[in-house]
Parts: structure tokens; C-alpha cells; sequence
């Protein structure tokens, strides 16, 4: 079947800060970029971060981008690939004075530099005290963020396809990426676009769970391409549960309100964090800070009829403190927990927020998987940046504030990259019609299935097993049953039907096609995690609940065909310090 | 609950009409979002855009009981039975309660919605006072929802002529801006009968403004400094 065919230097999959920041700099060279998002850019996830962007500015305290790397492998539990890791701690000042200079309202300190605020994790002269790195605007860092990268795309004339979801990676025979399918939403209509250079920066697949602080719109929508196209997918094993989801209702509250002194309680108003984190205590790494409330639930000292919550403490601040530093979490409590933190304190679940994991790529942005000659072969013409790629900088843990940074320093990589391999790479290779016939066929038979399942119904079930199988600690037996769950599940997500026909701006088709996402997603990660014989970082096993780096100082790697595993070895060799050797973590 | 929604389908109907769903509300219905995902699980044709859940992504403005806001930061309690929604007014249809946003990012876009400022970058940050930063406070946390231009009347009648005031708002976060250098630029291309003085203060956007973000007071700031620049 013949399909409209456009032709662009560069397709970028989605418009939040990791896209957008590799737009700006695609367009800015002057090359042909089209820009797809299933949504208006200022509408991706980016603008729901909250608490800052990291980088060793010093403006609070002392600080440089060594001390920052060292928190960050140590966070990442020694999974973390230590080049990368180097890379984006060093780039950080610089990226953060250039969203300065783009016009990021930043919030100032008195002599007029931007305002920096601890996190979790941070910290000085390698392990020492708490660092003061965050960068922030109030609690709106990524909403401010975002809407400064989309303004700097308008002034750069950036060509975006707005409400465009991409479909499936065009691979030719030899491997290389050539293009893509998409769906134009307002009009049901599928074009391949061709391309030199495609990139994935479709964001996360937080979906997958059902207490979930992501958006509907993420749906792992670049891990599912990938997976699809025989692209591996990297450590989907480990998820960052974060600490503080709004009790019942899921939304995010910062661990700003705990880098400004807020701090947890449990039922006897015992300030519990001092026993599991005697130094960083509140502040300690996420994952350390979701297990304690796990088993402060467990053992029966959760709050509520249910004991089945903690409470997270800020009353005791400063209401200007409140007002003036944190009045988005202000808004979200007295919205979602029918509460006042000025006057009382939020009830909060560990709630499922980042996915560590994603689609394996070098510190260029370059997707690497193994075919010929190793694990770190480059994908020609195919790249990744952000929470749907895997360099990995996070490894088992993701650091606050290391998001936003991660994906400002390595979209604008990605955008240097692919302008060096744009050079490389005069001609657009031919479009492999067998790659597109995939997609047809695909939206063929989700338009053609009778008595079919219920698309939501089947989501649900996907949603329902991976909170029950795979959550912040992982049962031997559960996982084992997971994956058998959502092999069953995936079978089902070959049979789901819509209703709904129209060719205008279909929803539920769209749903449907999110559905072939998020099933890859959690496959991955269940198949994964039941593999993982150890706990590091975010994944925690109940029958391993040590580290073992003999067997595990490695990286996953899942492959969708076969549902198989493979592994290789994480980078621990920095670019030019001594490399930081695993040791026992504790906070 | 009933709530009687706005549908049409180009695709297959002629006209729009209202269509009625009587919901048995559940405890995790806190927000007229949650029910309006539900109604889809079991009638997928409905039709809306949706993303963060919390308010900050601006995608499901629409229009609740004549009043214009965000259905997931709207309490599906105390809202007046039967609950009419229909597409936020002034914008073309789409589809349900999809409307053609194209007009209202038309008139964002003409605002120069970017900082100007070419001196050389420095090897740092652009100091900037707190007091100075303060200036962008309600002026910067926009989520272009489009609420408050779509109940803006001037902008009924002149959405290609008027700015409306979620463009004047992201207008004047500019011009407030102690490191932005075109503020005369910025006033000349505001200085029109339509662009900027088509607003008559009626005060419909502070009012429907889910953020409580106040556009009228930066519309009058931008006219107070268009006065103080002629004297």
C-alpha cells in the first residue's frame, strides 16, 4: 500500500527538553529538523519536573563536578557508566548558564546568581557534607525549563509536527535507520518520513505502573520502536520509586519540600529516617528513602485507618518559605490530599516516577547494540536522549535533579553528534517498504479486529501485574509469576479492539498503539528484573538482598525477539580521573 | 452523576450534539478528569486531550458548566448536575472537546515570545536581583492552556487581531524581565488598536485562569509603561 513519503535531514520523536534541546541545535546549524510530538511541546512531561536541575555552580556552597560525579556513581550503585558520568557532571555549569542565558527564570540568591537548594544524595568533598547543587526555579524548574527550549526552538524557527506519534523505526538490511512511521492524529493519516538522522526522545514508560507520577502521554512509545525494530533494551530492571507520591492520588510531591527542611514521620510522629540514613537521613538516595517507607508500612507503623501511608512534614518551615520556594506543592496538596502544608502535614506512598533503563546508547547519543564486533556497535542513523535512553549516567539509581541535567547535557550531544555524522552521510538511504508495511499492517489490524478485548481492560491487567510483581521490594515467586502474567498479557494486547473508527483525531486508536508500547516496557522489565539474582540501587530482592558484584557488575540487556537476556560490562573507566571502585553504600 | 457532553465526529456527523452519561460515581473519582477517563473505558469514541493529571501541562481546558478550566484540577463534588461540558469557546472544533489551537499559538508566537538580549553571554550566569526575578512571578508559570483567551469576548471578535491575554501575559514576562533589551520593540509592535487595545478590562481571564494567574493586571502594566515612555 502506497503511503505519503516526506523527506527531512533529521526526525526528532518527541519535543521535551532532551528534543528540544537537540533541536535547537539542529536548527541552529541550519538543517532540515522535523520536531514530532504526540503532544504541544510545552505539554511533555519536562514541565512536571519540580525540584531543580543539578550542576556545580558553588553559589551556596562549595562545589565541583568531581564531587558531583562521585554522588552520582555512588548513587547509581556502581552501575552507572563512569565516562558518561564524568562527561554530564562536568558539562553541567555550562548547559545551566546557557538555559541562563536562553532566559530560564531561574530563581536568584541575594547577589543575584542562581538560587541553588540540597537534594538528596548530594554531597560534599566525596561523602562528606550535604551539597547544595540543585538548581532551581520555585518548584516549576521543568516547566520553566521547557517553555524557555520551546521559545528558543521558535526563534530558531524549528518545524514541529504537533500531535504526530511516531509508529515504528525503517530499518534497511543492513541494520541502518532510515526513517520513521508516523500517525498525524488530527487526520488518521500515516506518512513515512525519511531521514538521515533519527532521534528518540520520547520520554518514559512510568505507565507500566498503576501509582504511577507520570503523565498519560508516557507510554515508553521509543522503547517499543526499538524494541520492535530488534533494538535491545538496557537495565529495564530498575524503576526509581520516588518517596513522595501524593497518598491515593499519585502525584508528585519534590523532595524540594525535604532539600528545604521538610522531613517524614511515620504513626508515632518518629522521625524514622535517622534509623535507616544516620547521616543524610530524609535526604538520603530515593531508593534508600522508598524502602524505609515500604517497611515502616510493613511493620506497622504507616499512618491513616489503613496504616498505609507516611506523612511528609513542612509545617514547621517558614510559610514565605512555603509561599515563595514551594507554592506548586502547596497547590498539588491542598488540590489532591485536601491538604494545607502550611498547617499540616502530606500524606505520601512511594509512587513509581523514573525509569533508569531505556534504549542503549554511547555518551554521543548514538544507540549501540551488539551485532558484529561487541555491545557498543553503533546503529547507524539512530540515536536517543533522555528517559528513554540508556548510556547510562542513573545505572541503578537516579540522583534528583540528575534528569534534567542529563537531558540538557546529552540532547545538545546528540545535536552536535548527528551534525558531524550529517557530514558523514550526504544521502538519504532508500526506505525499506517491507518496514512500512509493518505499521500498515499493524493499524490494519486494529481497525479490522472483531470481538476483540477492550483496550483499557487490557492496560489495566498490564498496570495491575507490575504493581503486584514488581514493585520497590521483588518477591522470587511474584516475578517468576510476572512473567508469566505479562507473556499471557502480550498475547492479549494482539487481540485488543476498538470502538471507535473515525479518522479524526482518534483517541482510542492511539491508546491502542501506546498499549503495543507499554507491553514491551513491561516485558522487559519483568524478564529483567526476574534475572537479576542480587539488589542494587532501585531493585530490590528479597531472596539476594545484597549487591553482588562478582555475578552482577553488569548491565542488562533485554531483546524483544525471543524475550532473551544478554549482558555487558558497565564502563567503569571515567575519561580522565581515576575511576571510582565499588564499595559499600551507606548514608 | 449525568454529565451531558458536547460531541461531533466530522467524520460522521453532521451537526453536534449533546450526549448524556449517568455516572455511579466511585471514591477515586476525585477530579472531573478521573470520570471522564472512566466514561472512555467504556465509551471509547470520547474524545479529549489529556497528559500530566495535574495541572501543569495545560492540555484538557475545556469548557465545565460555561466556566473555562483544566478537568484534572477540577473536584467532580460540587459541581451543578447535570454537568455540561462542550469545547472551549471561540476556537474551531476538532472533534468533542478537541478545539483547533492553531489561532491561539498564532497570536503567542507574534508576541517575540523569547528573551532578546545581545550582548555577548558572560562565562557565567546574567545576575538578576530577587526583586528583579520577582517581577515574573505570575507572569512565567503560563500553561497556555488557553482558558483565559478563550473566554476573553475581544478575542471572539478579532482572535486574528487581538493578542488575547495569554499572549499579552507571556508579552509583558518578557518585557518584565531585567535582562531582555528589546522592551521598545516589544511596546512599538503592542502599540496597534487591536494587538494590545482591544482589551476592555472585562476581567473574564482573571477570573477563569486555572492558575490563578492574573493577565488583566500585566495587560495594564504593559499599558502603563507604553504612557510612561510618551511623557
Amino acid at each position: 500500500m502506497a503511503i505519503v513519503k516526506r523527506k527531512f535531514d533529521v526526525v526528532i520523536v518527541g519535543a521535551g527538553g532532551a528534543g528540544m534541546r537537540a533541536a535547537l541545535q539542529l536548527s541552529e546549524a541550519g538543517f532540515n529538523v522535523a520536531v514530532l510530538s504526540k503532544v504541544f511541546p510545552t505539554r511533555s512531561h519536562t514541565v512536571a519536573a519540580q525540584g531543580g536541575i543539578a550542576a556545580s555552580l558553588g553559589n551556596v556552597t562549595e562545589d565541583n563536578w568531581h564531587w558531583h560525579m562521585y554522588d552520582t556513581v555512588k548513587g547509581s550503585d556502581y552501575l552507572g557508566d563512569q565516562d558518561a558520568i564524568e562527561f554530564m557532571c562536568r558539562q553541567a555549569s555550562e548547559v545551566v548558564y546557557e538555559l541562563e542565558h536562553f532566559g530560564m527564570p531561574f530563581d536568584r540568591l541575594e547577589n543575584g546568581k542562581i538560587y541553588q537548594r540540597p537534594f538528596g544524595g548530594q554531597s560534599q568533598n566525596f561523602g562528606g557534607a550535604q551539597a547544595t547543587r540543585s538548581c532551581a526555579a520555585a518548584d516549576r524548574t521543568g516547566h520553566a525549563l521547557l517553555h524557555t527550549l520551546y521559545q528558543r526552538n521558535v526563534h530558531a524557527n524549528t518545524q514541529f509536527f504537533v500531535e504526530w506519534m511516531g509508529l515504528d523505526l525503517i530499518r534497511n538490511e543492513q541494520g541502518d535507520v532510515t526513517g520513521v512511521t508516523a500517525l498525524e492524529m488530527e487526520t488518521g493519516n500515516v506518512v513515512a518520513l525519511q531521514a538521515r538522522a533519527v532521534l528518540l526522545a520520547t520520554g518514559g514508560g512510568g505507565r507500566v505502573f498503576q501509582a504511577s507520577t507520570n503523565a498519560f502521554i508516557n507510554t515508553g512509545d521509543g522503547l517499543g520502536m526499538a524494541a520492535r525494530s530488534g533494538v535491545p533494551l538496557e537495565d529495564m530492571e530498575f524503576w526509581q520509586f520516588h518517596p513522595t507520591g501524593v497518598y491515593g492520588a499519585g502525584v508528585l510531591i519534590s523532595e524540594a519540600v525535604r532539600g528545604e527542611g521538610g522531613y517524614l514521620l511515620n504513626k508515632d510522629g518518629e522521625r524514622f529516617m535517622e534509623r535507616y540514613a544516620p547521616n543524610a537521613k530524609d535526604l538520603a538516595s530515593r531508593d534508600v528513602v522508598s524502602r524505609a517507607l515500604t517497611m515502616e508500612i510493613k511493620e506497622g507503623r504507616g499512618c491513616g485507618n489503613n496504616a498505609d501511608h507516611l506523612l511528609l512534614k513542612l509545617n514547621h518551615l517558614d510559610a514565605d518559605v512555603i509561599n515563595k520556594r514551594l507554592p506548586g506543592i502547596r497547590e498539588i496538596a491542598i488540590k489532591f490530599a485536601q491538604v494545607d502544608p502550611i498547617d499540616e502535614p502530606i500524606p505520601v506512598i512511594p509512587t513509581a516516577h523514573y525509569m533508569m533503563g531505556g534504549i542503549p546508547t554511547n555518551l554521543y547519543g548514538q544507540v549501540v547494540a551488539p551485532y558484529k564486533t561487541g555491545p557498543e556497535e553503533v546503529v547507524q542513523g539512530l540515536y536517543a536522549v533522555g528517559e528513554c535512553a540508556c548510556l547510562s549516567v542513573h545505572g541503578a539509581n537516579r540522583l534528583g535533579t540528575n534528569s534534567l541535567l542529563d537531558i540538557i547535557v546529552f540532547g545538545r550531544a546528540a545535536g552536535k553528534q548527528i551534525i558531524e555524522d550529517l557530514k558523514k552521510n550526504p544521502h538519504h538511504k532508500k526506505l525499506n517498504e517491507a518496514a512500512i508495511d509493518r505499521s500498515l499492517t499493524r493499524l490494519d489490524r486494529l481497525d479490522n479486529q472483531k470481538d476483540g478485548e477492550n483496550v483499557a481492560q487490557v492496560g489495566e491487567a498490564l498496570r495491575k501485574t507490575m504493581q503486584e510483581h514488581c514493585g520497590v521490594f521483588r518477591f522470587p515467586d511474584l516475578l517468576k509469576e510476572g512473567v508469566v502474567k505479562i507473556n499471557e498479557i502480550s498475547e492479549r494486547v494482539e487481540h485488543t479492539e476498538i470502538k471507535d473508527k473515525s479518522k479524526v483525531f482518534n483517541t482510542a486508536r492511539v491508546e491502542a498503539l501506546e498499549l503495543n508500547n507499554l507491553v514491551e516496557v513491561a516485558l522487559a522489565t519483568m524478564v529483567s528484573a526476574e534475572a537479576r539474582n542480587e539488589s542494587r540501587g532501585a531493585h530490590a530482592r528479597e531472596d539476594f538482598p545484597k549487591r553482588d558484584d562478582d555475578k552482577w557488575l553488569k548491565h542488562t540487556l533485554y531483546f524483544s525477539e525471543g524475550r532473551r537476556l544478554d549482558y555487558k560490562p558497565v564502563r567503569l573507566k571515567p575519561l580522565t580521573v581515576e575511576s571510582f571502585p565499588p564499595k559499600a553504600r551507606t548514608y | 452523576m449525568r454529565f451531558s457532553i458536547y460531541r461531533f465526529d466530522p467524520d460522521k456527523d453532521e451537526k453536534p450534539y449533546m450526549q448524556d452519561y449517568d455516572i455511579q460515581l466511585d471514591p477515586a473519582d476525585k477530579m472531573l478528569l478521573d470520570v471522564l477517563i472512566r466514561i472512555k473505558t467504556v465509551d471509547d469514541s470520547l474524545s479529549l486531550r489529556r497528559s500530566c493529571r495535574e495541572g501543569v501541562c495545560g492540555s484538557d481546558g475545556m469548557n465545565i458548566n460555561g466556566r473555562n478550566g483544566l478537568a484534572c484540577i477540577t473536584p467532580v463534588a460540587g459541581l451543578k448536575e447535570p454537568v455540561e461540558l462542550r469545547p472551549l469557546p471561540g476556537l474551531p472544533v476538532i472533534r468533542d472537546l478537541i478545539v483547533d489551537m492553531t489561532q491561539f499559538f498564532k497570536q503567542y508566537r507574534s508576541v517575540t515570545p523569547y528573551l532578546v538580549n545581545n550582548d555577548p553571554p558572560p562565562e557565567t550566569e546574567r545576575l538578576q536581583s530577587p526583586e528583579e526575578r520577582a517581577e515574573l512571578d505570575g507572569a512565567y508559570e503560563c500553561v497556555l492552556c488557553a482558558c483565559c483567551t478563550t473566554a476573553c469576548p475581544s478575542f471572539w471578535w478579532n482572535p486574528d487581531k487581538f493578542v488575547g491575554p495569554a499572549g499579552l501575559l507571556q508579552a509583558y514576562r518578557f518585557l518584565a524581565d531585567s535582562r531582555d533589551q528589546a522592551t521598545a520593540e516589544r511596546l512599538d509592535d503592542l502599540e496597534d488598536p487591536y494587538r494590545l487595545f482591544r482589551c476592555h478590562s472585562i476581567m473574564n481571564c482573571v477570573d477563569t485562569c486555572p492558575k490563578g494567574l492574573n493577565p488583566t493586571k500585566a495587560i495594564n502594566k504593559i499599558k502603563g509603561m507604553m504612557v510612561k515612555r510618551t511623557v
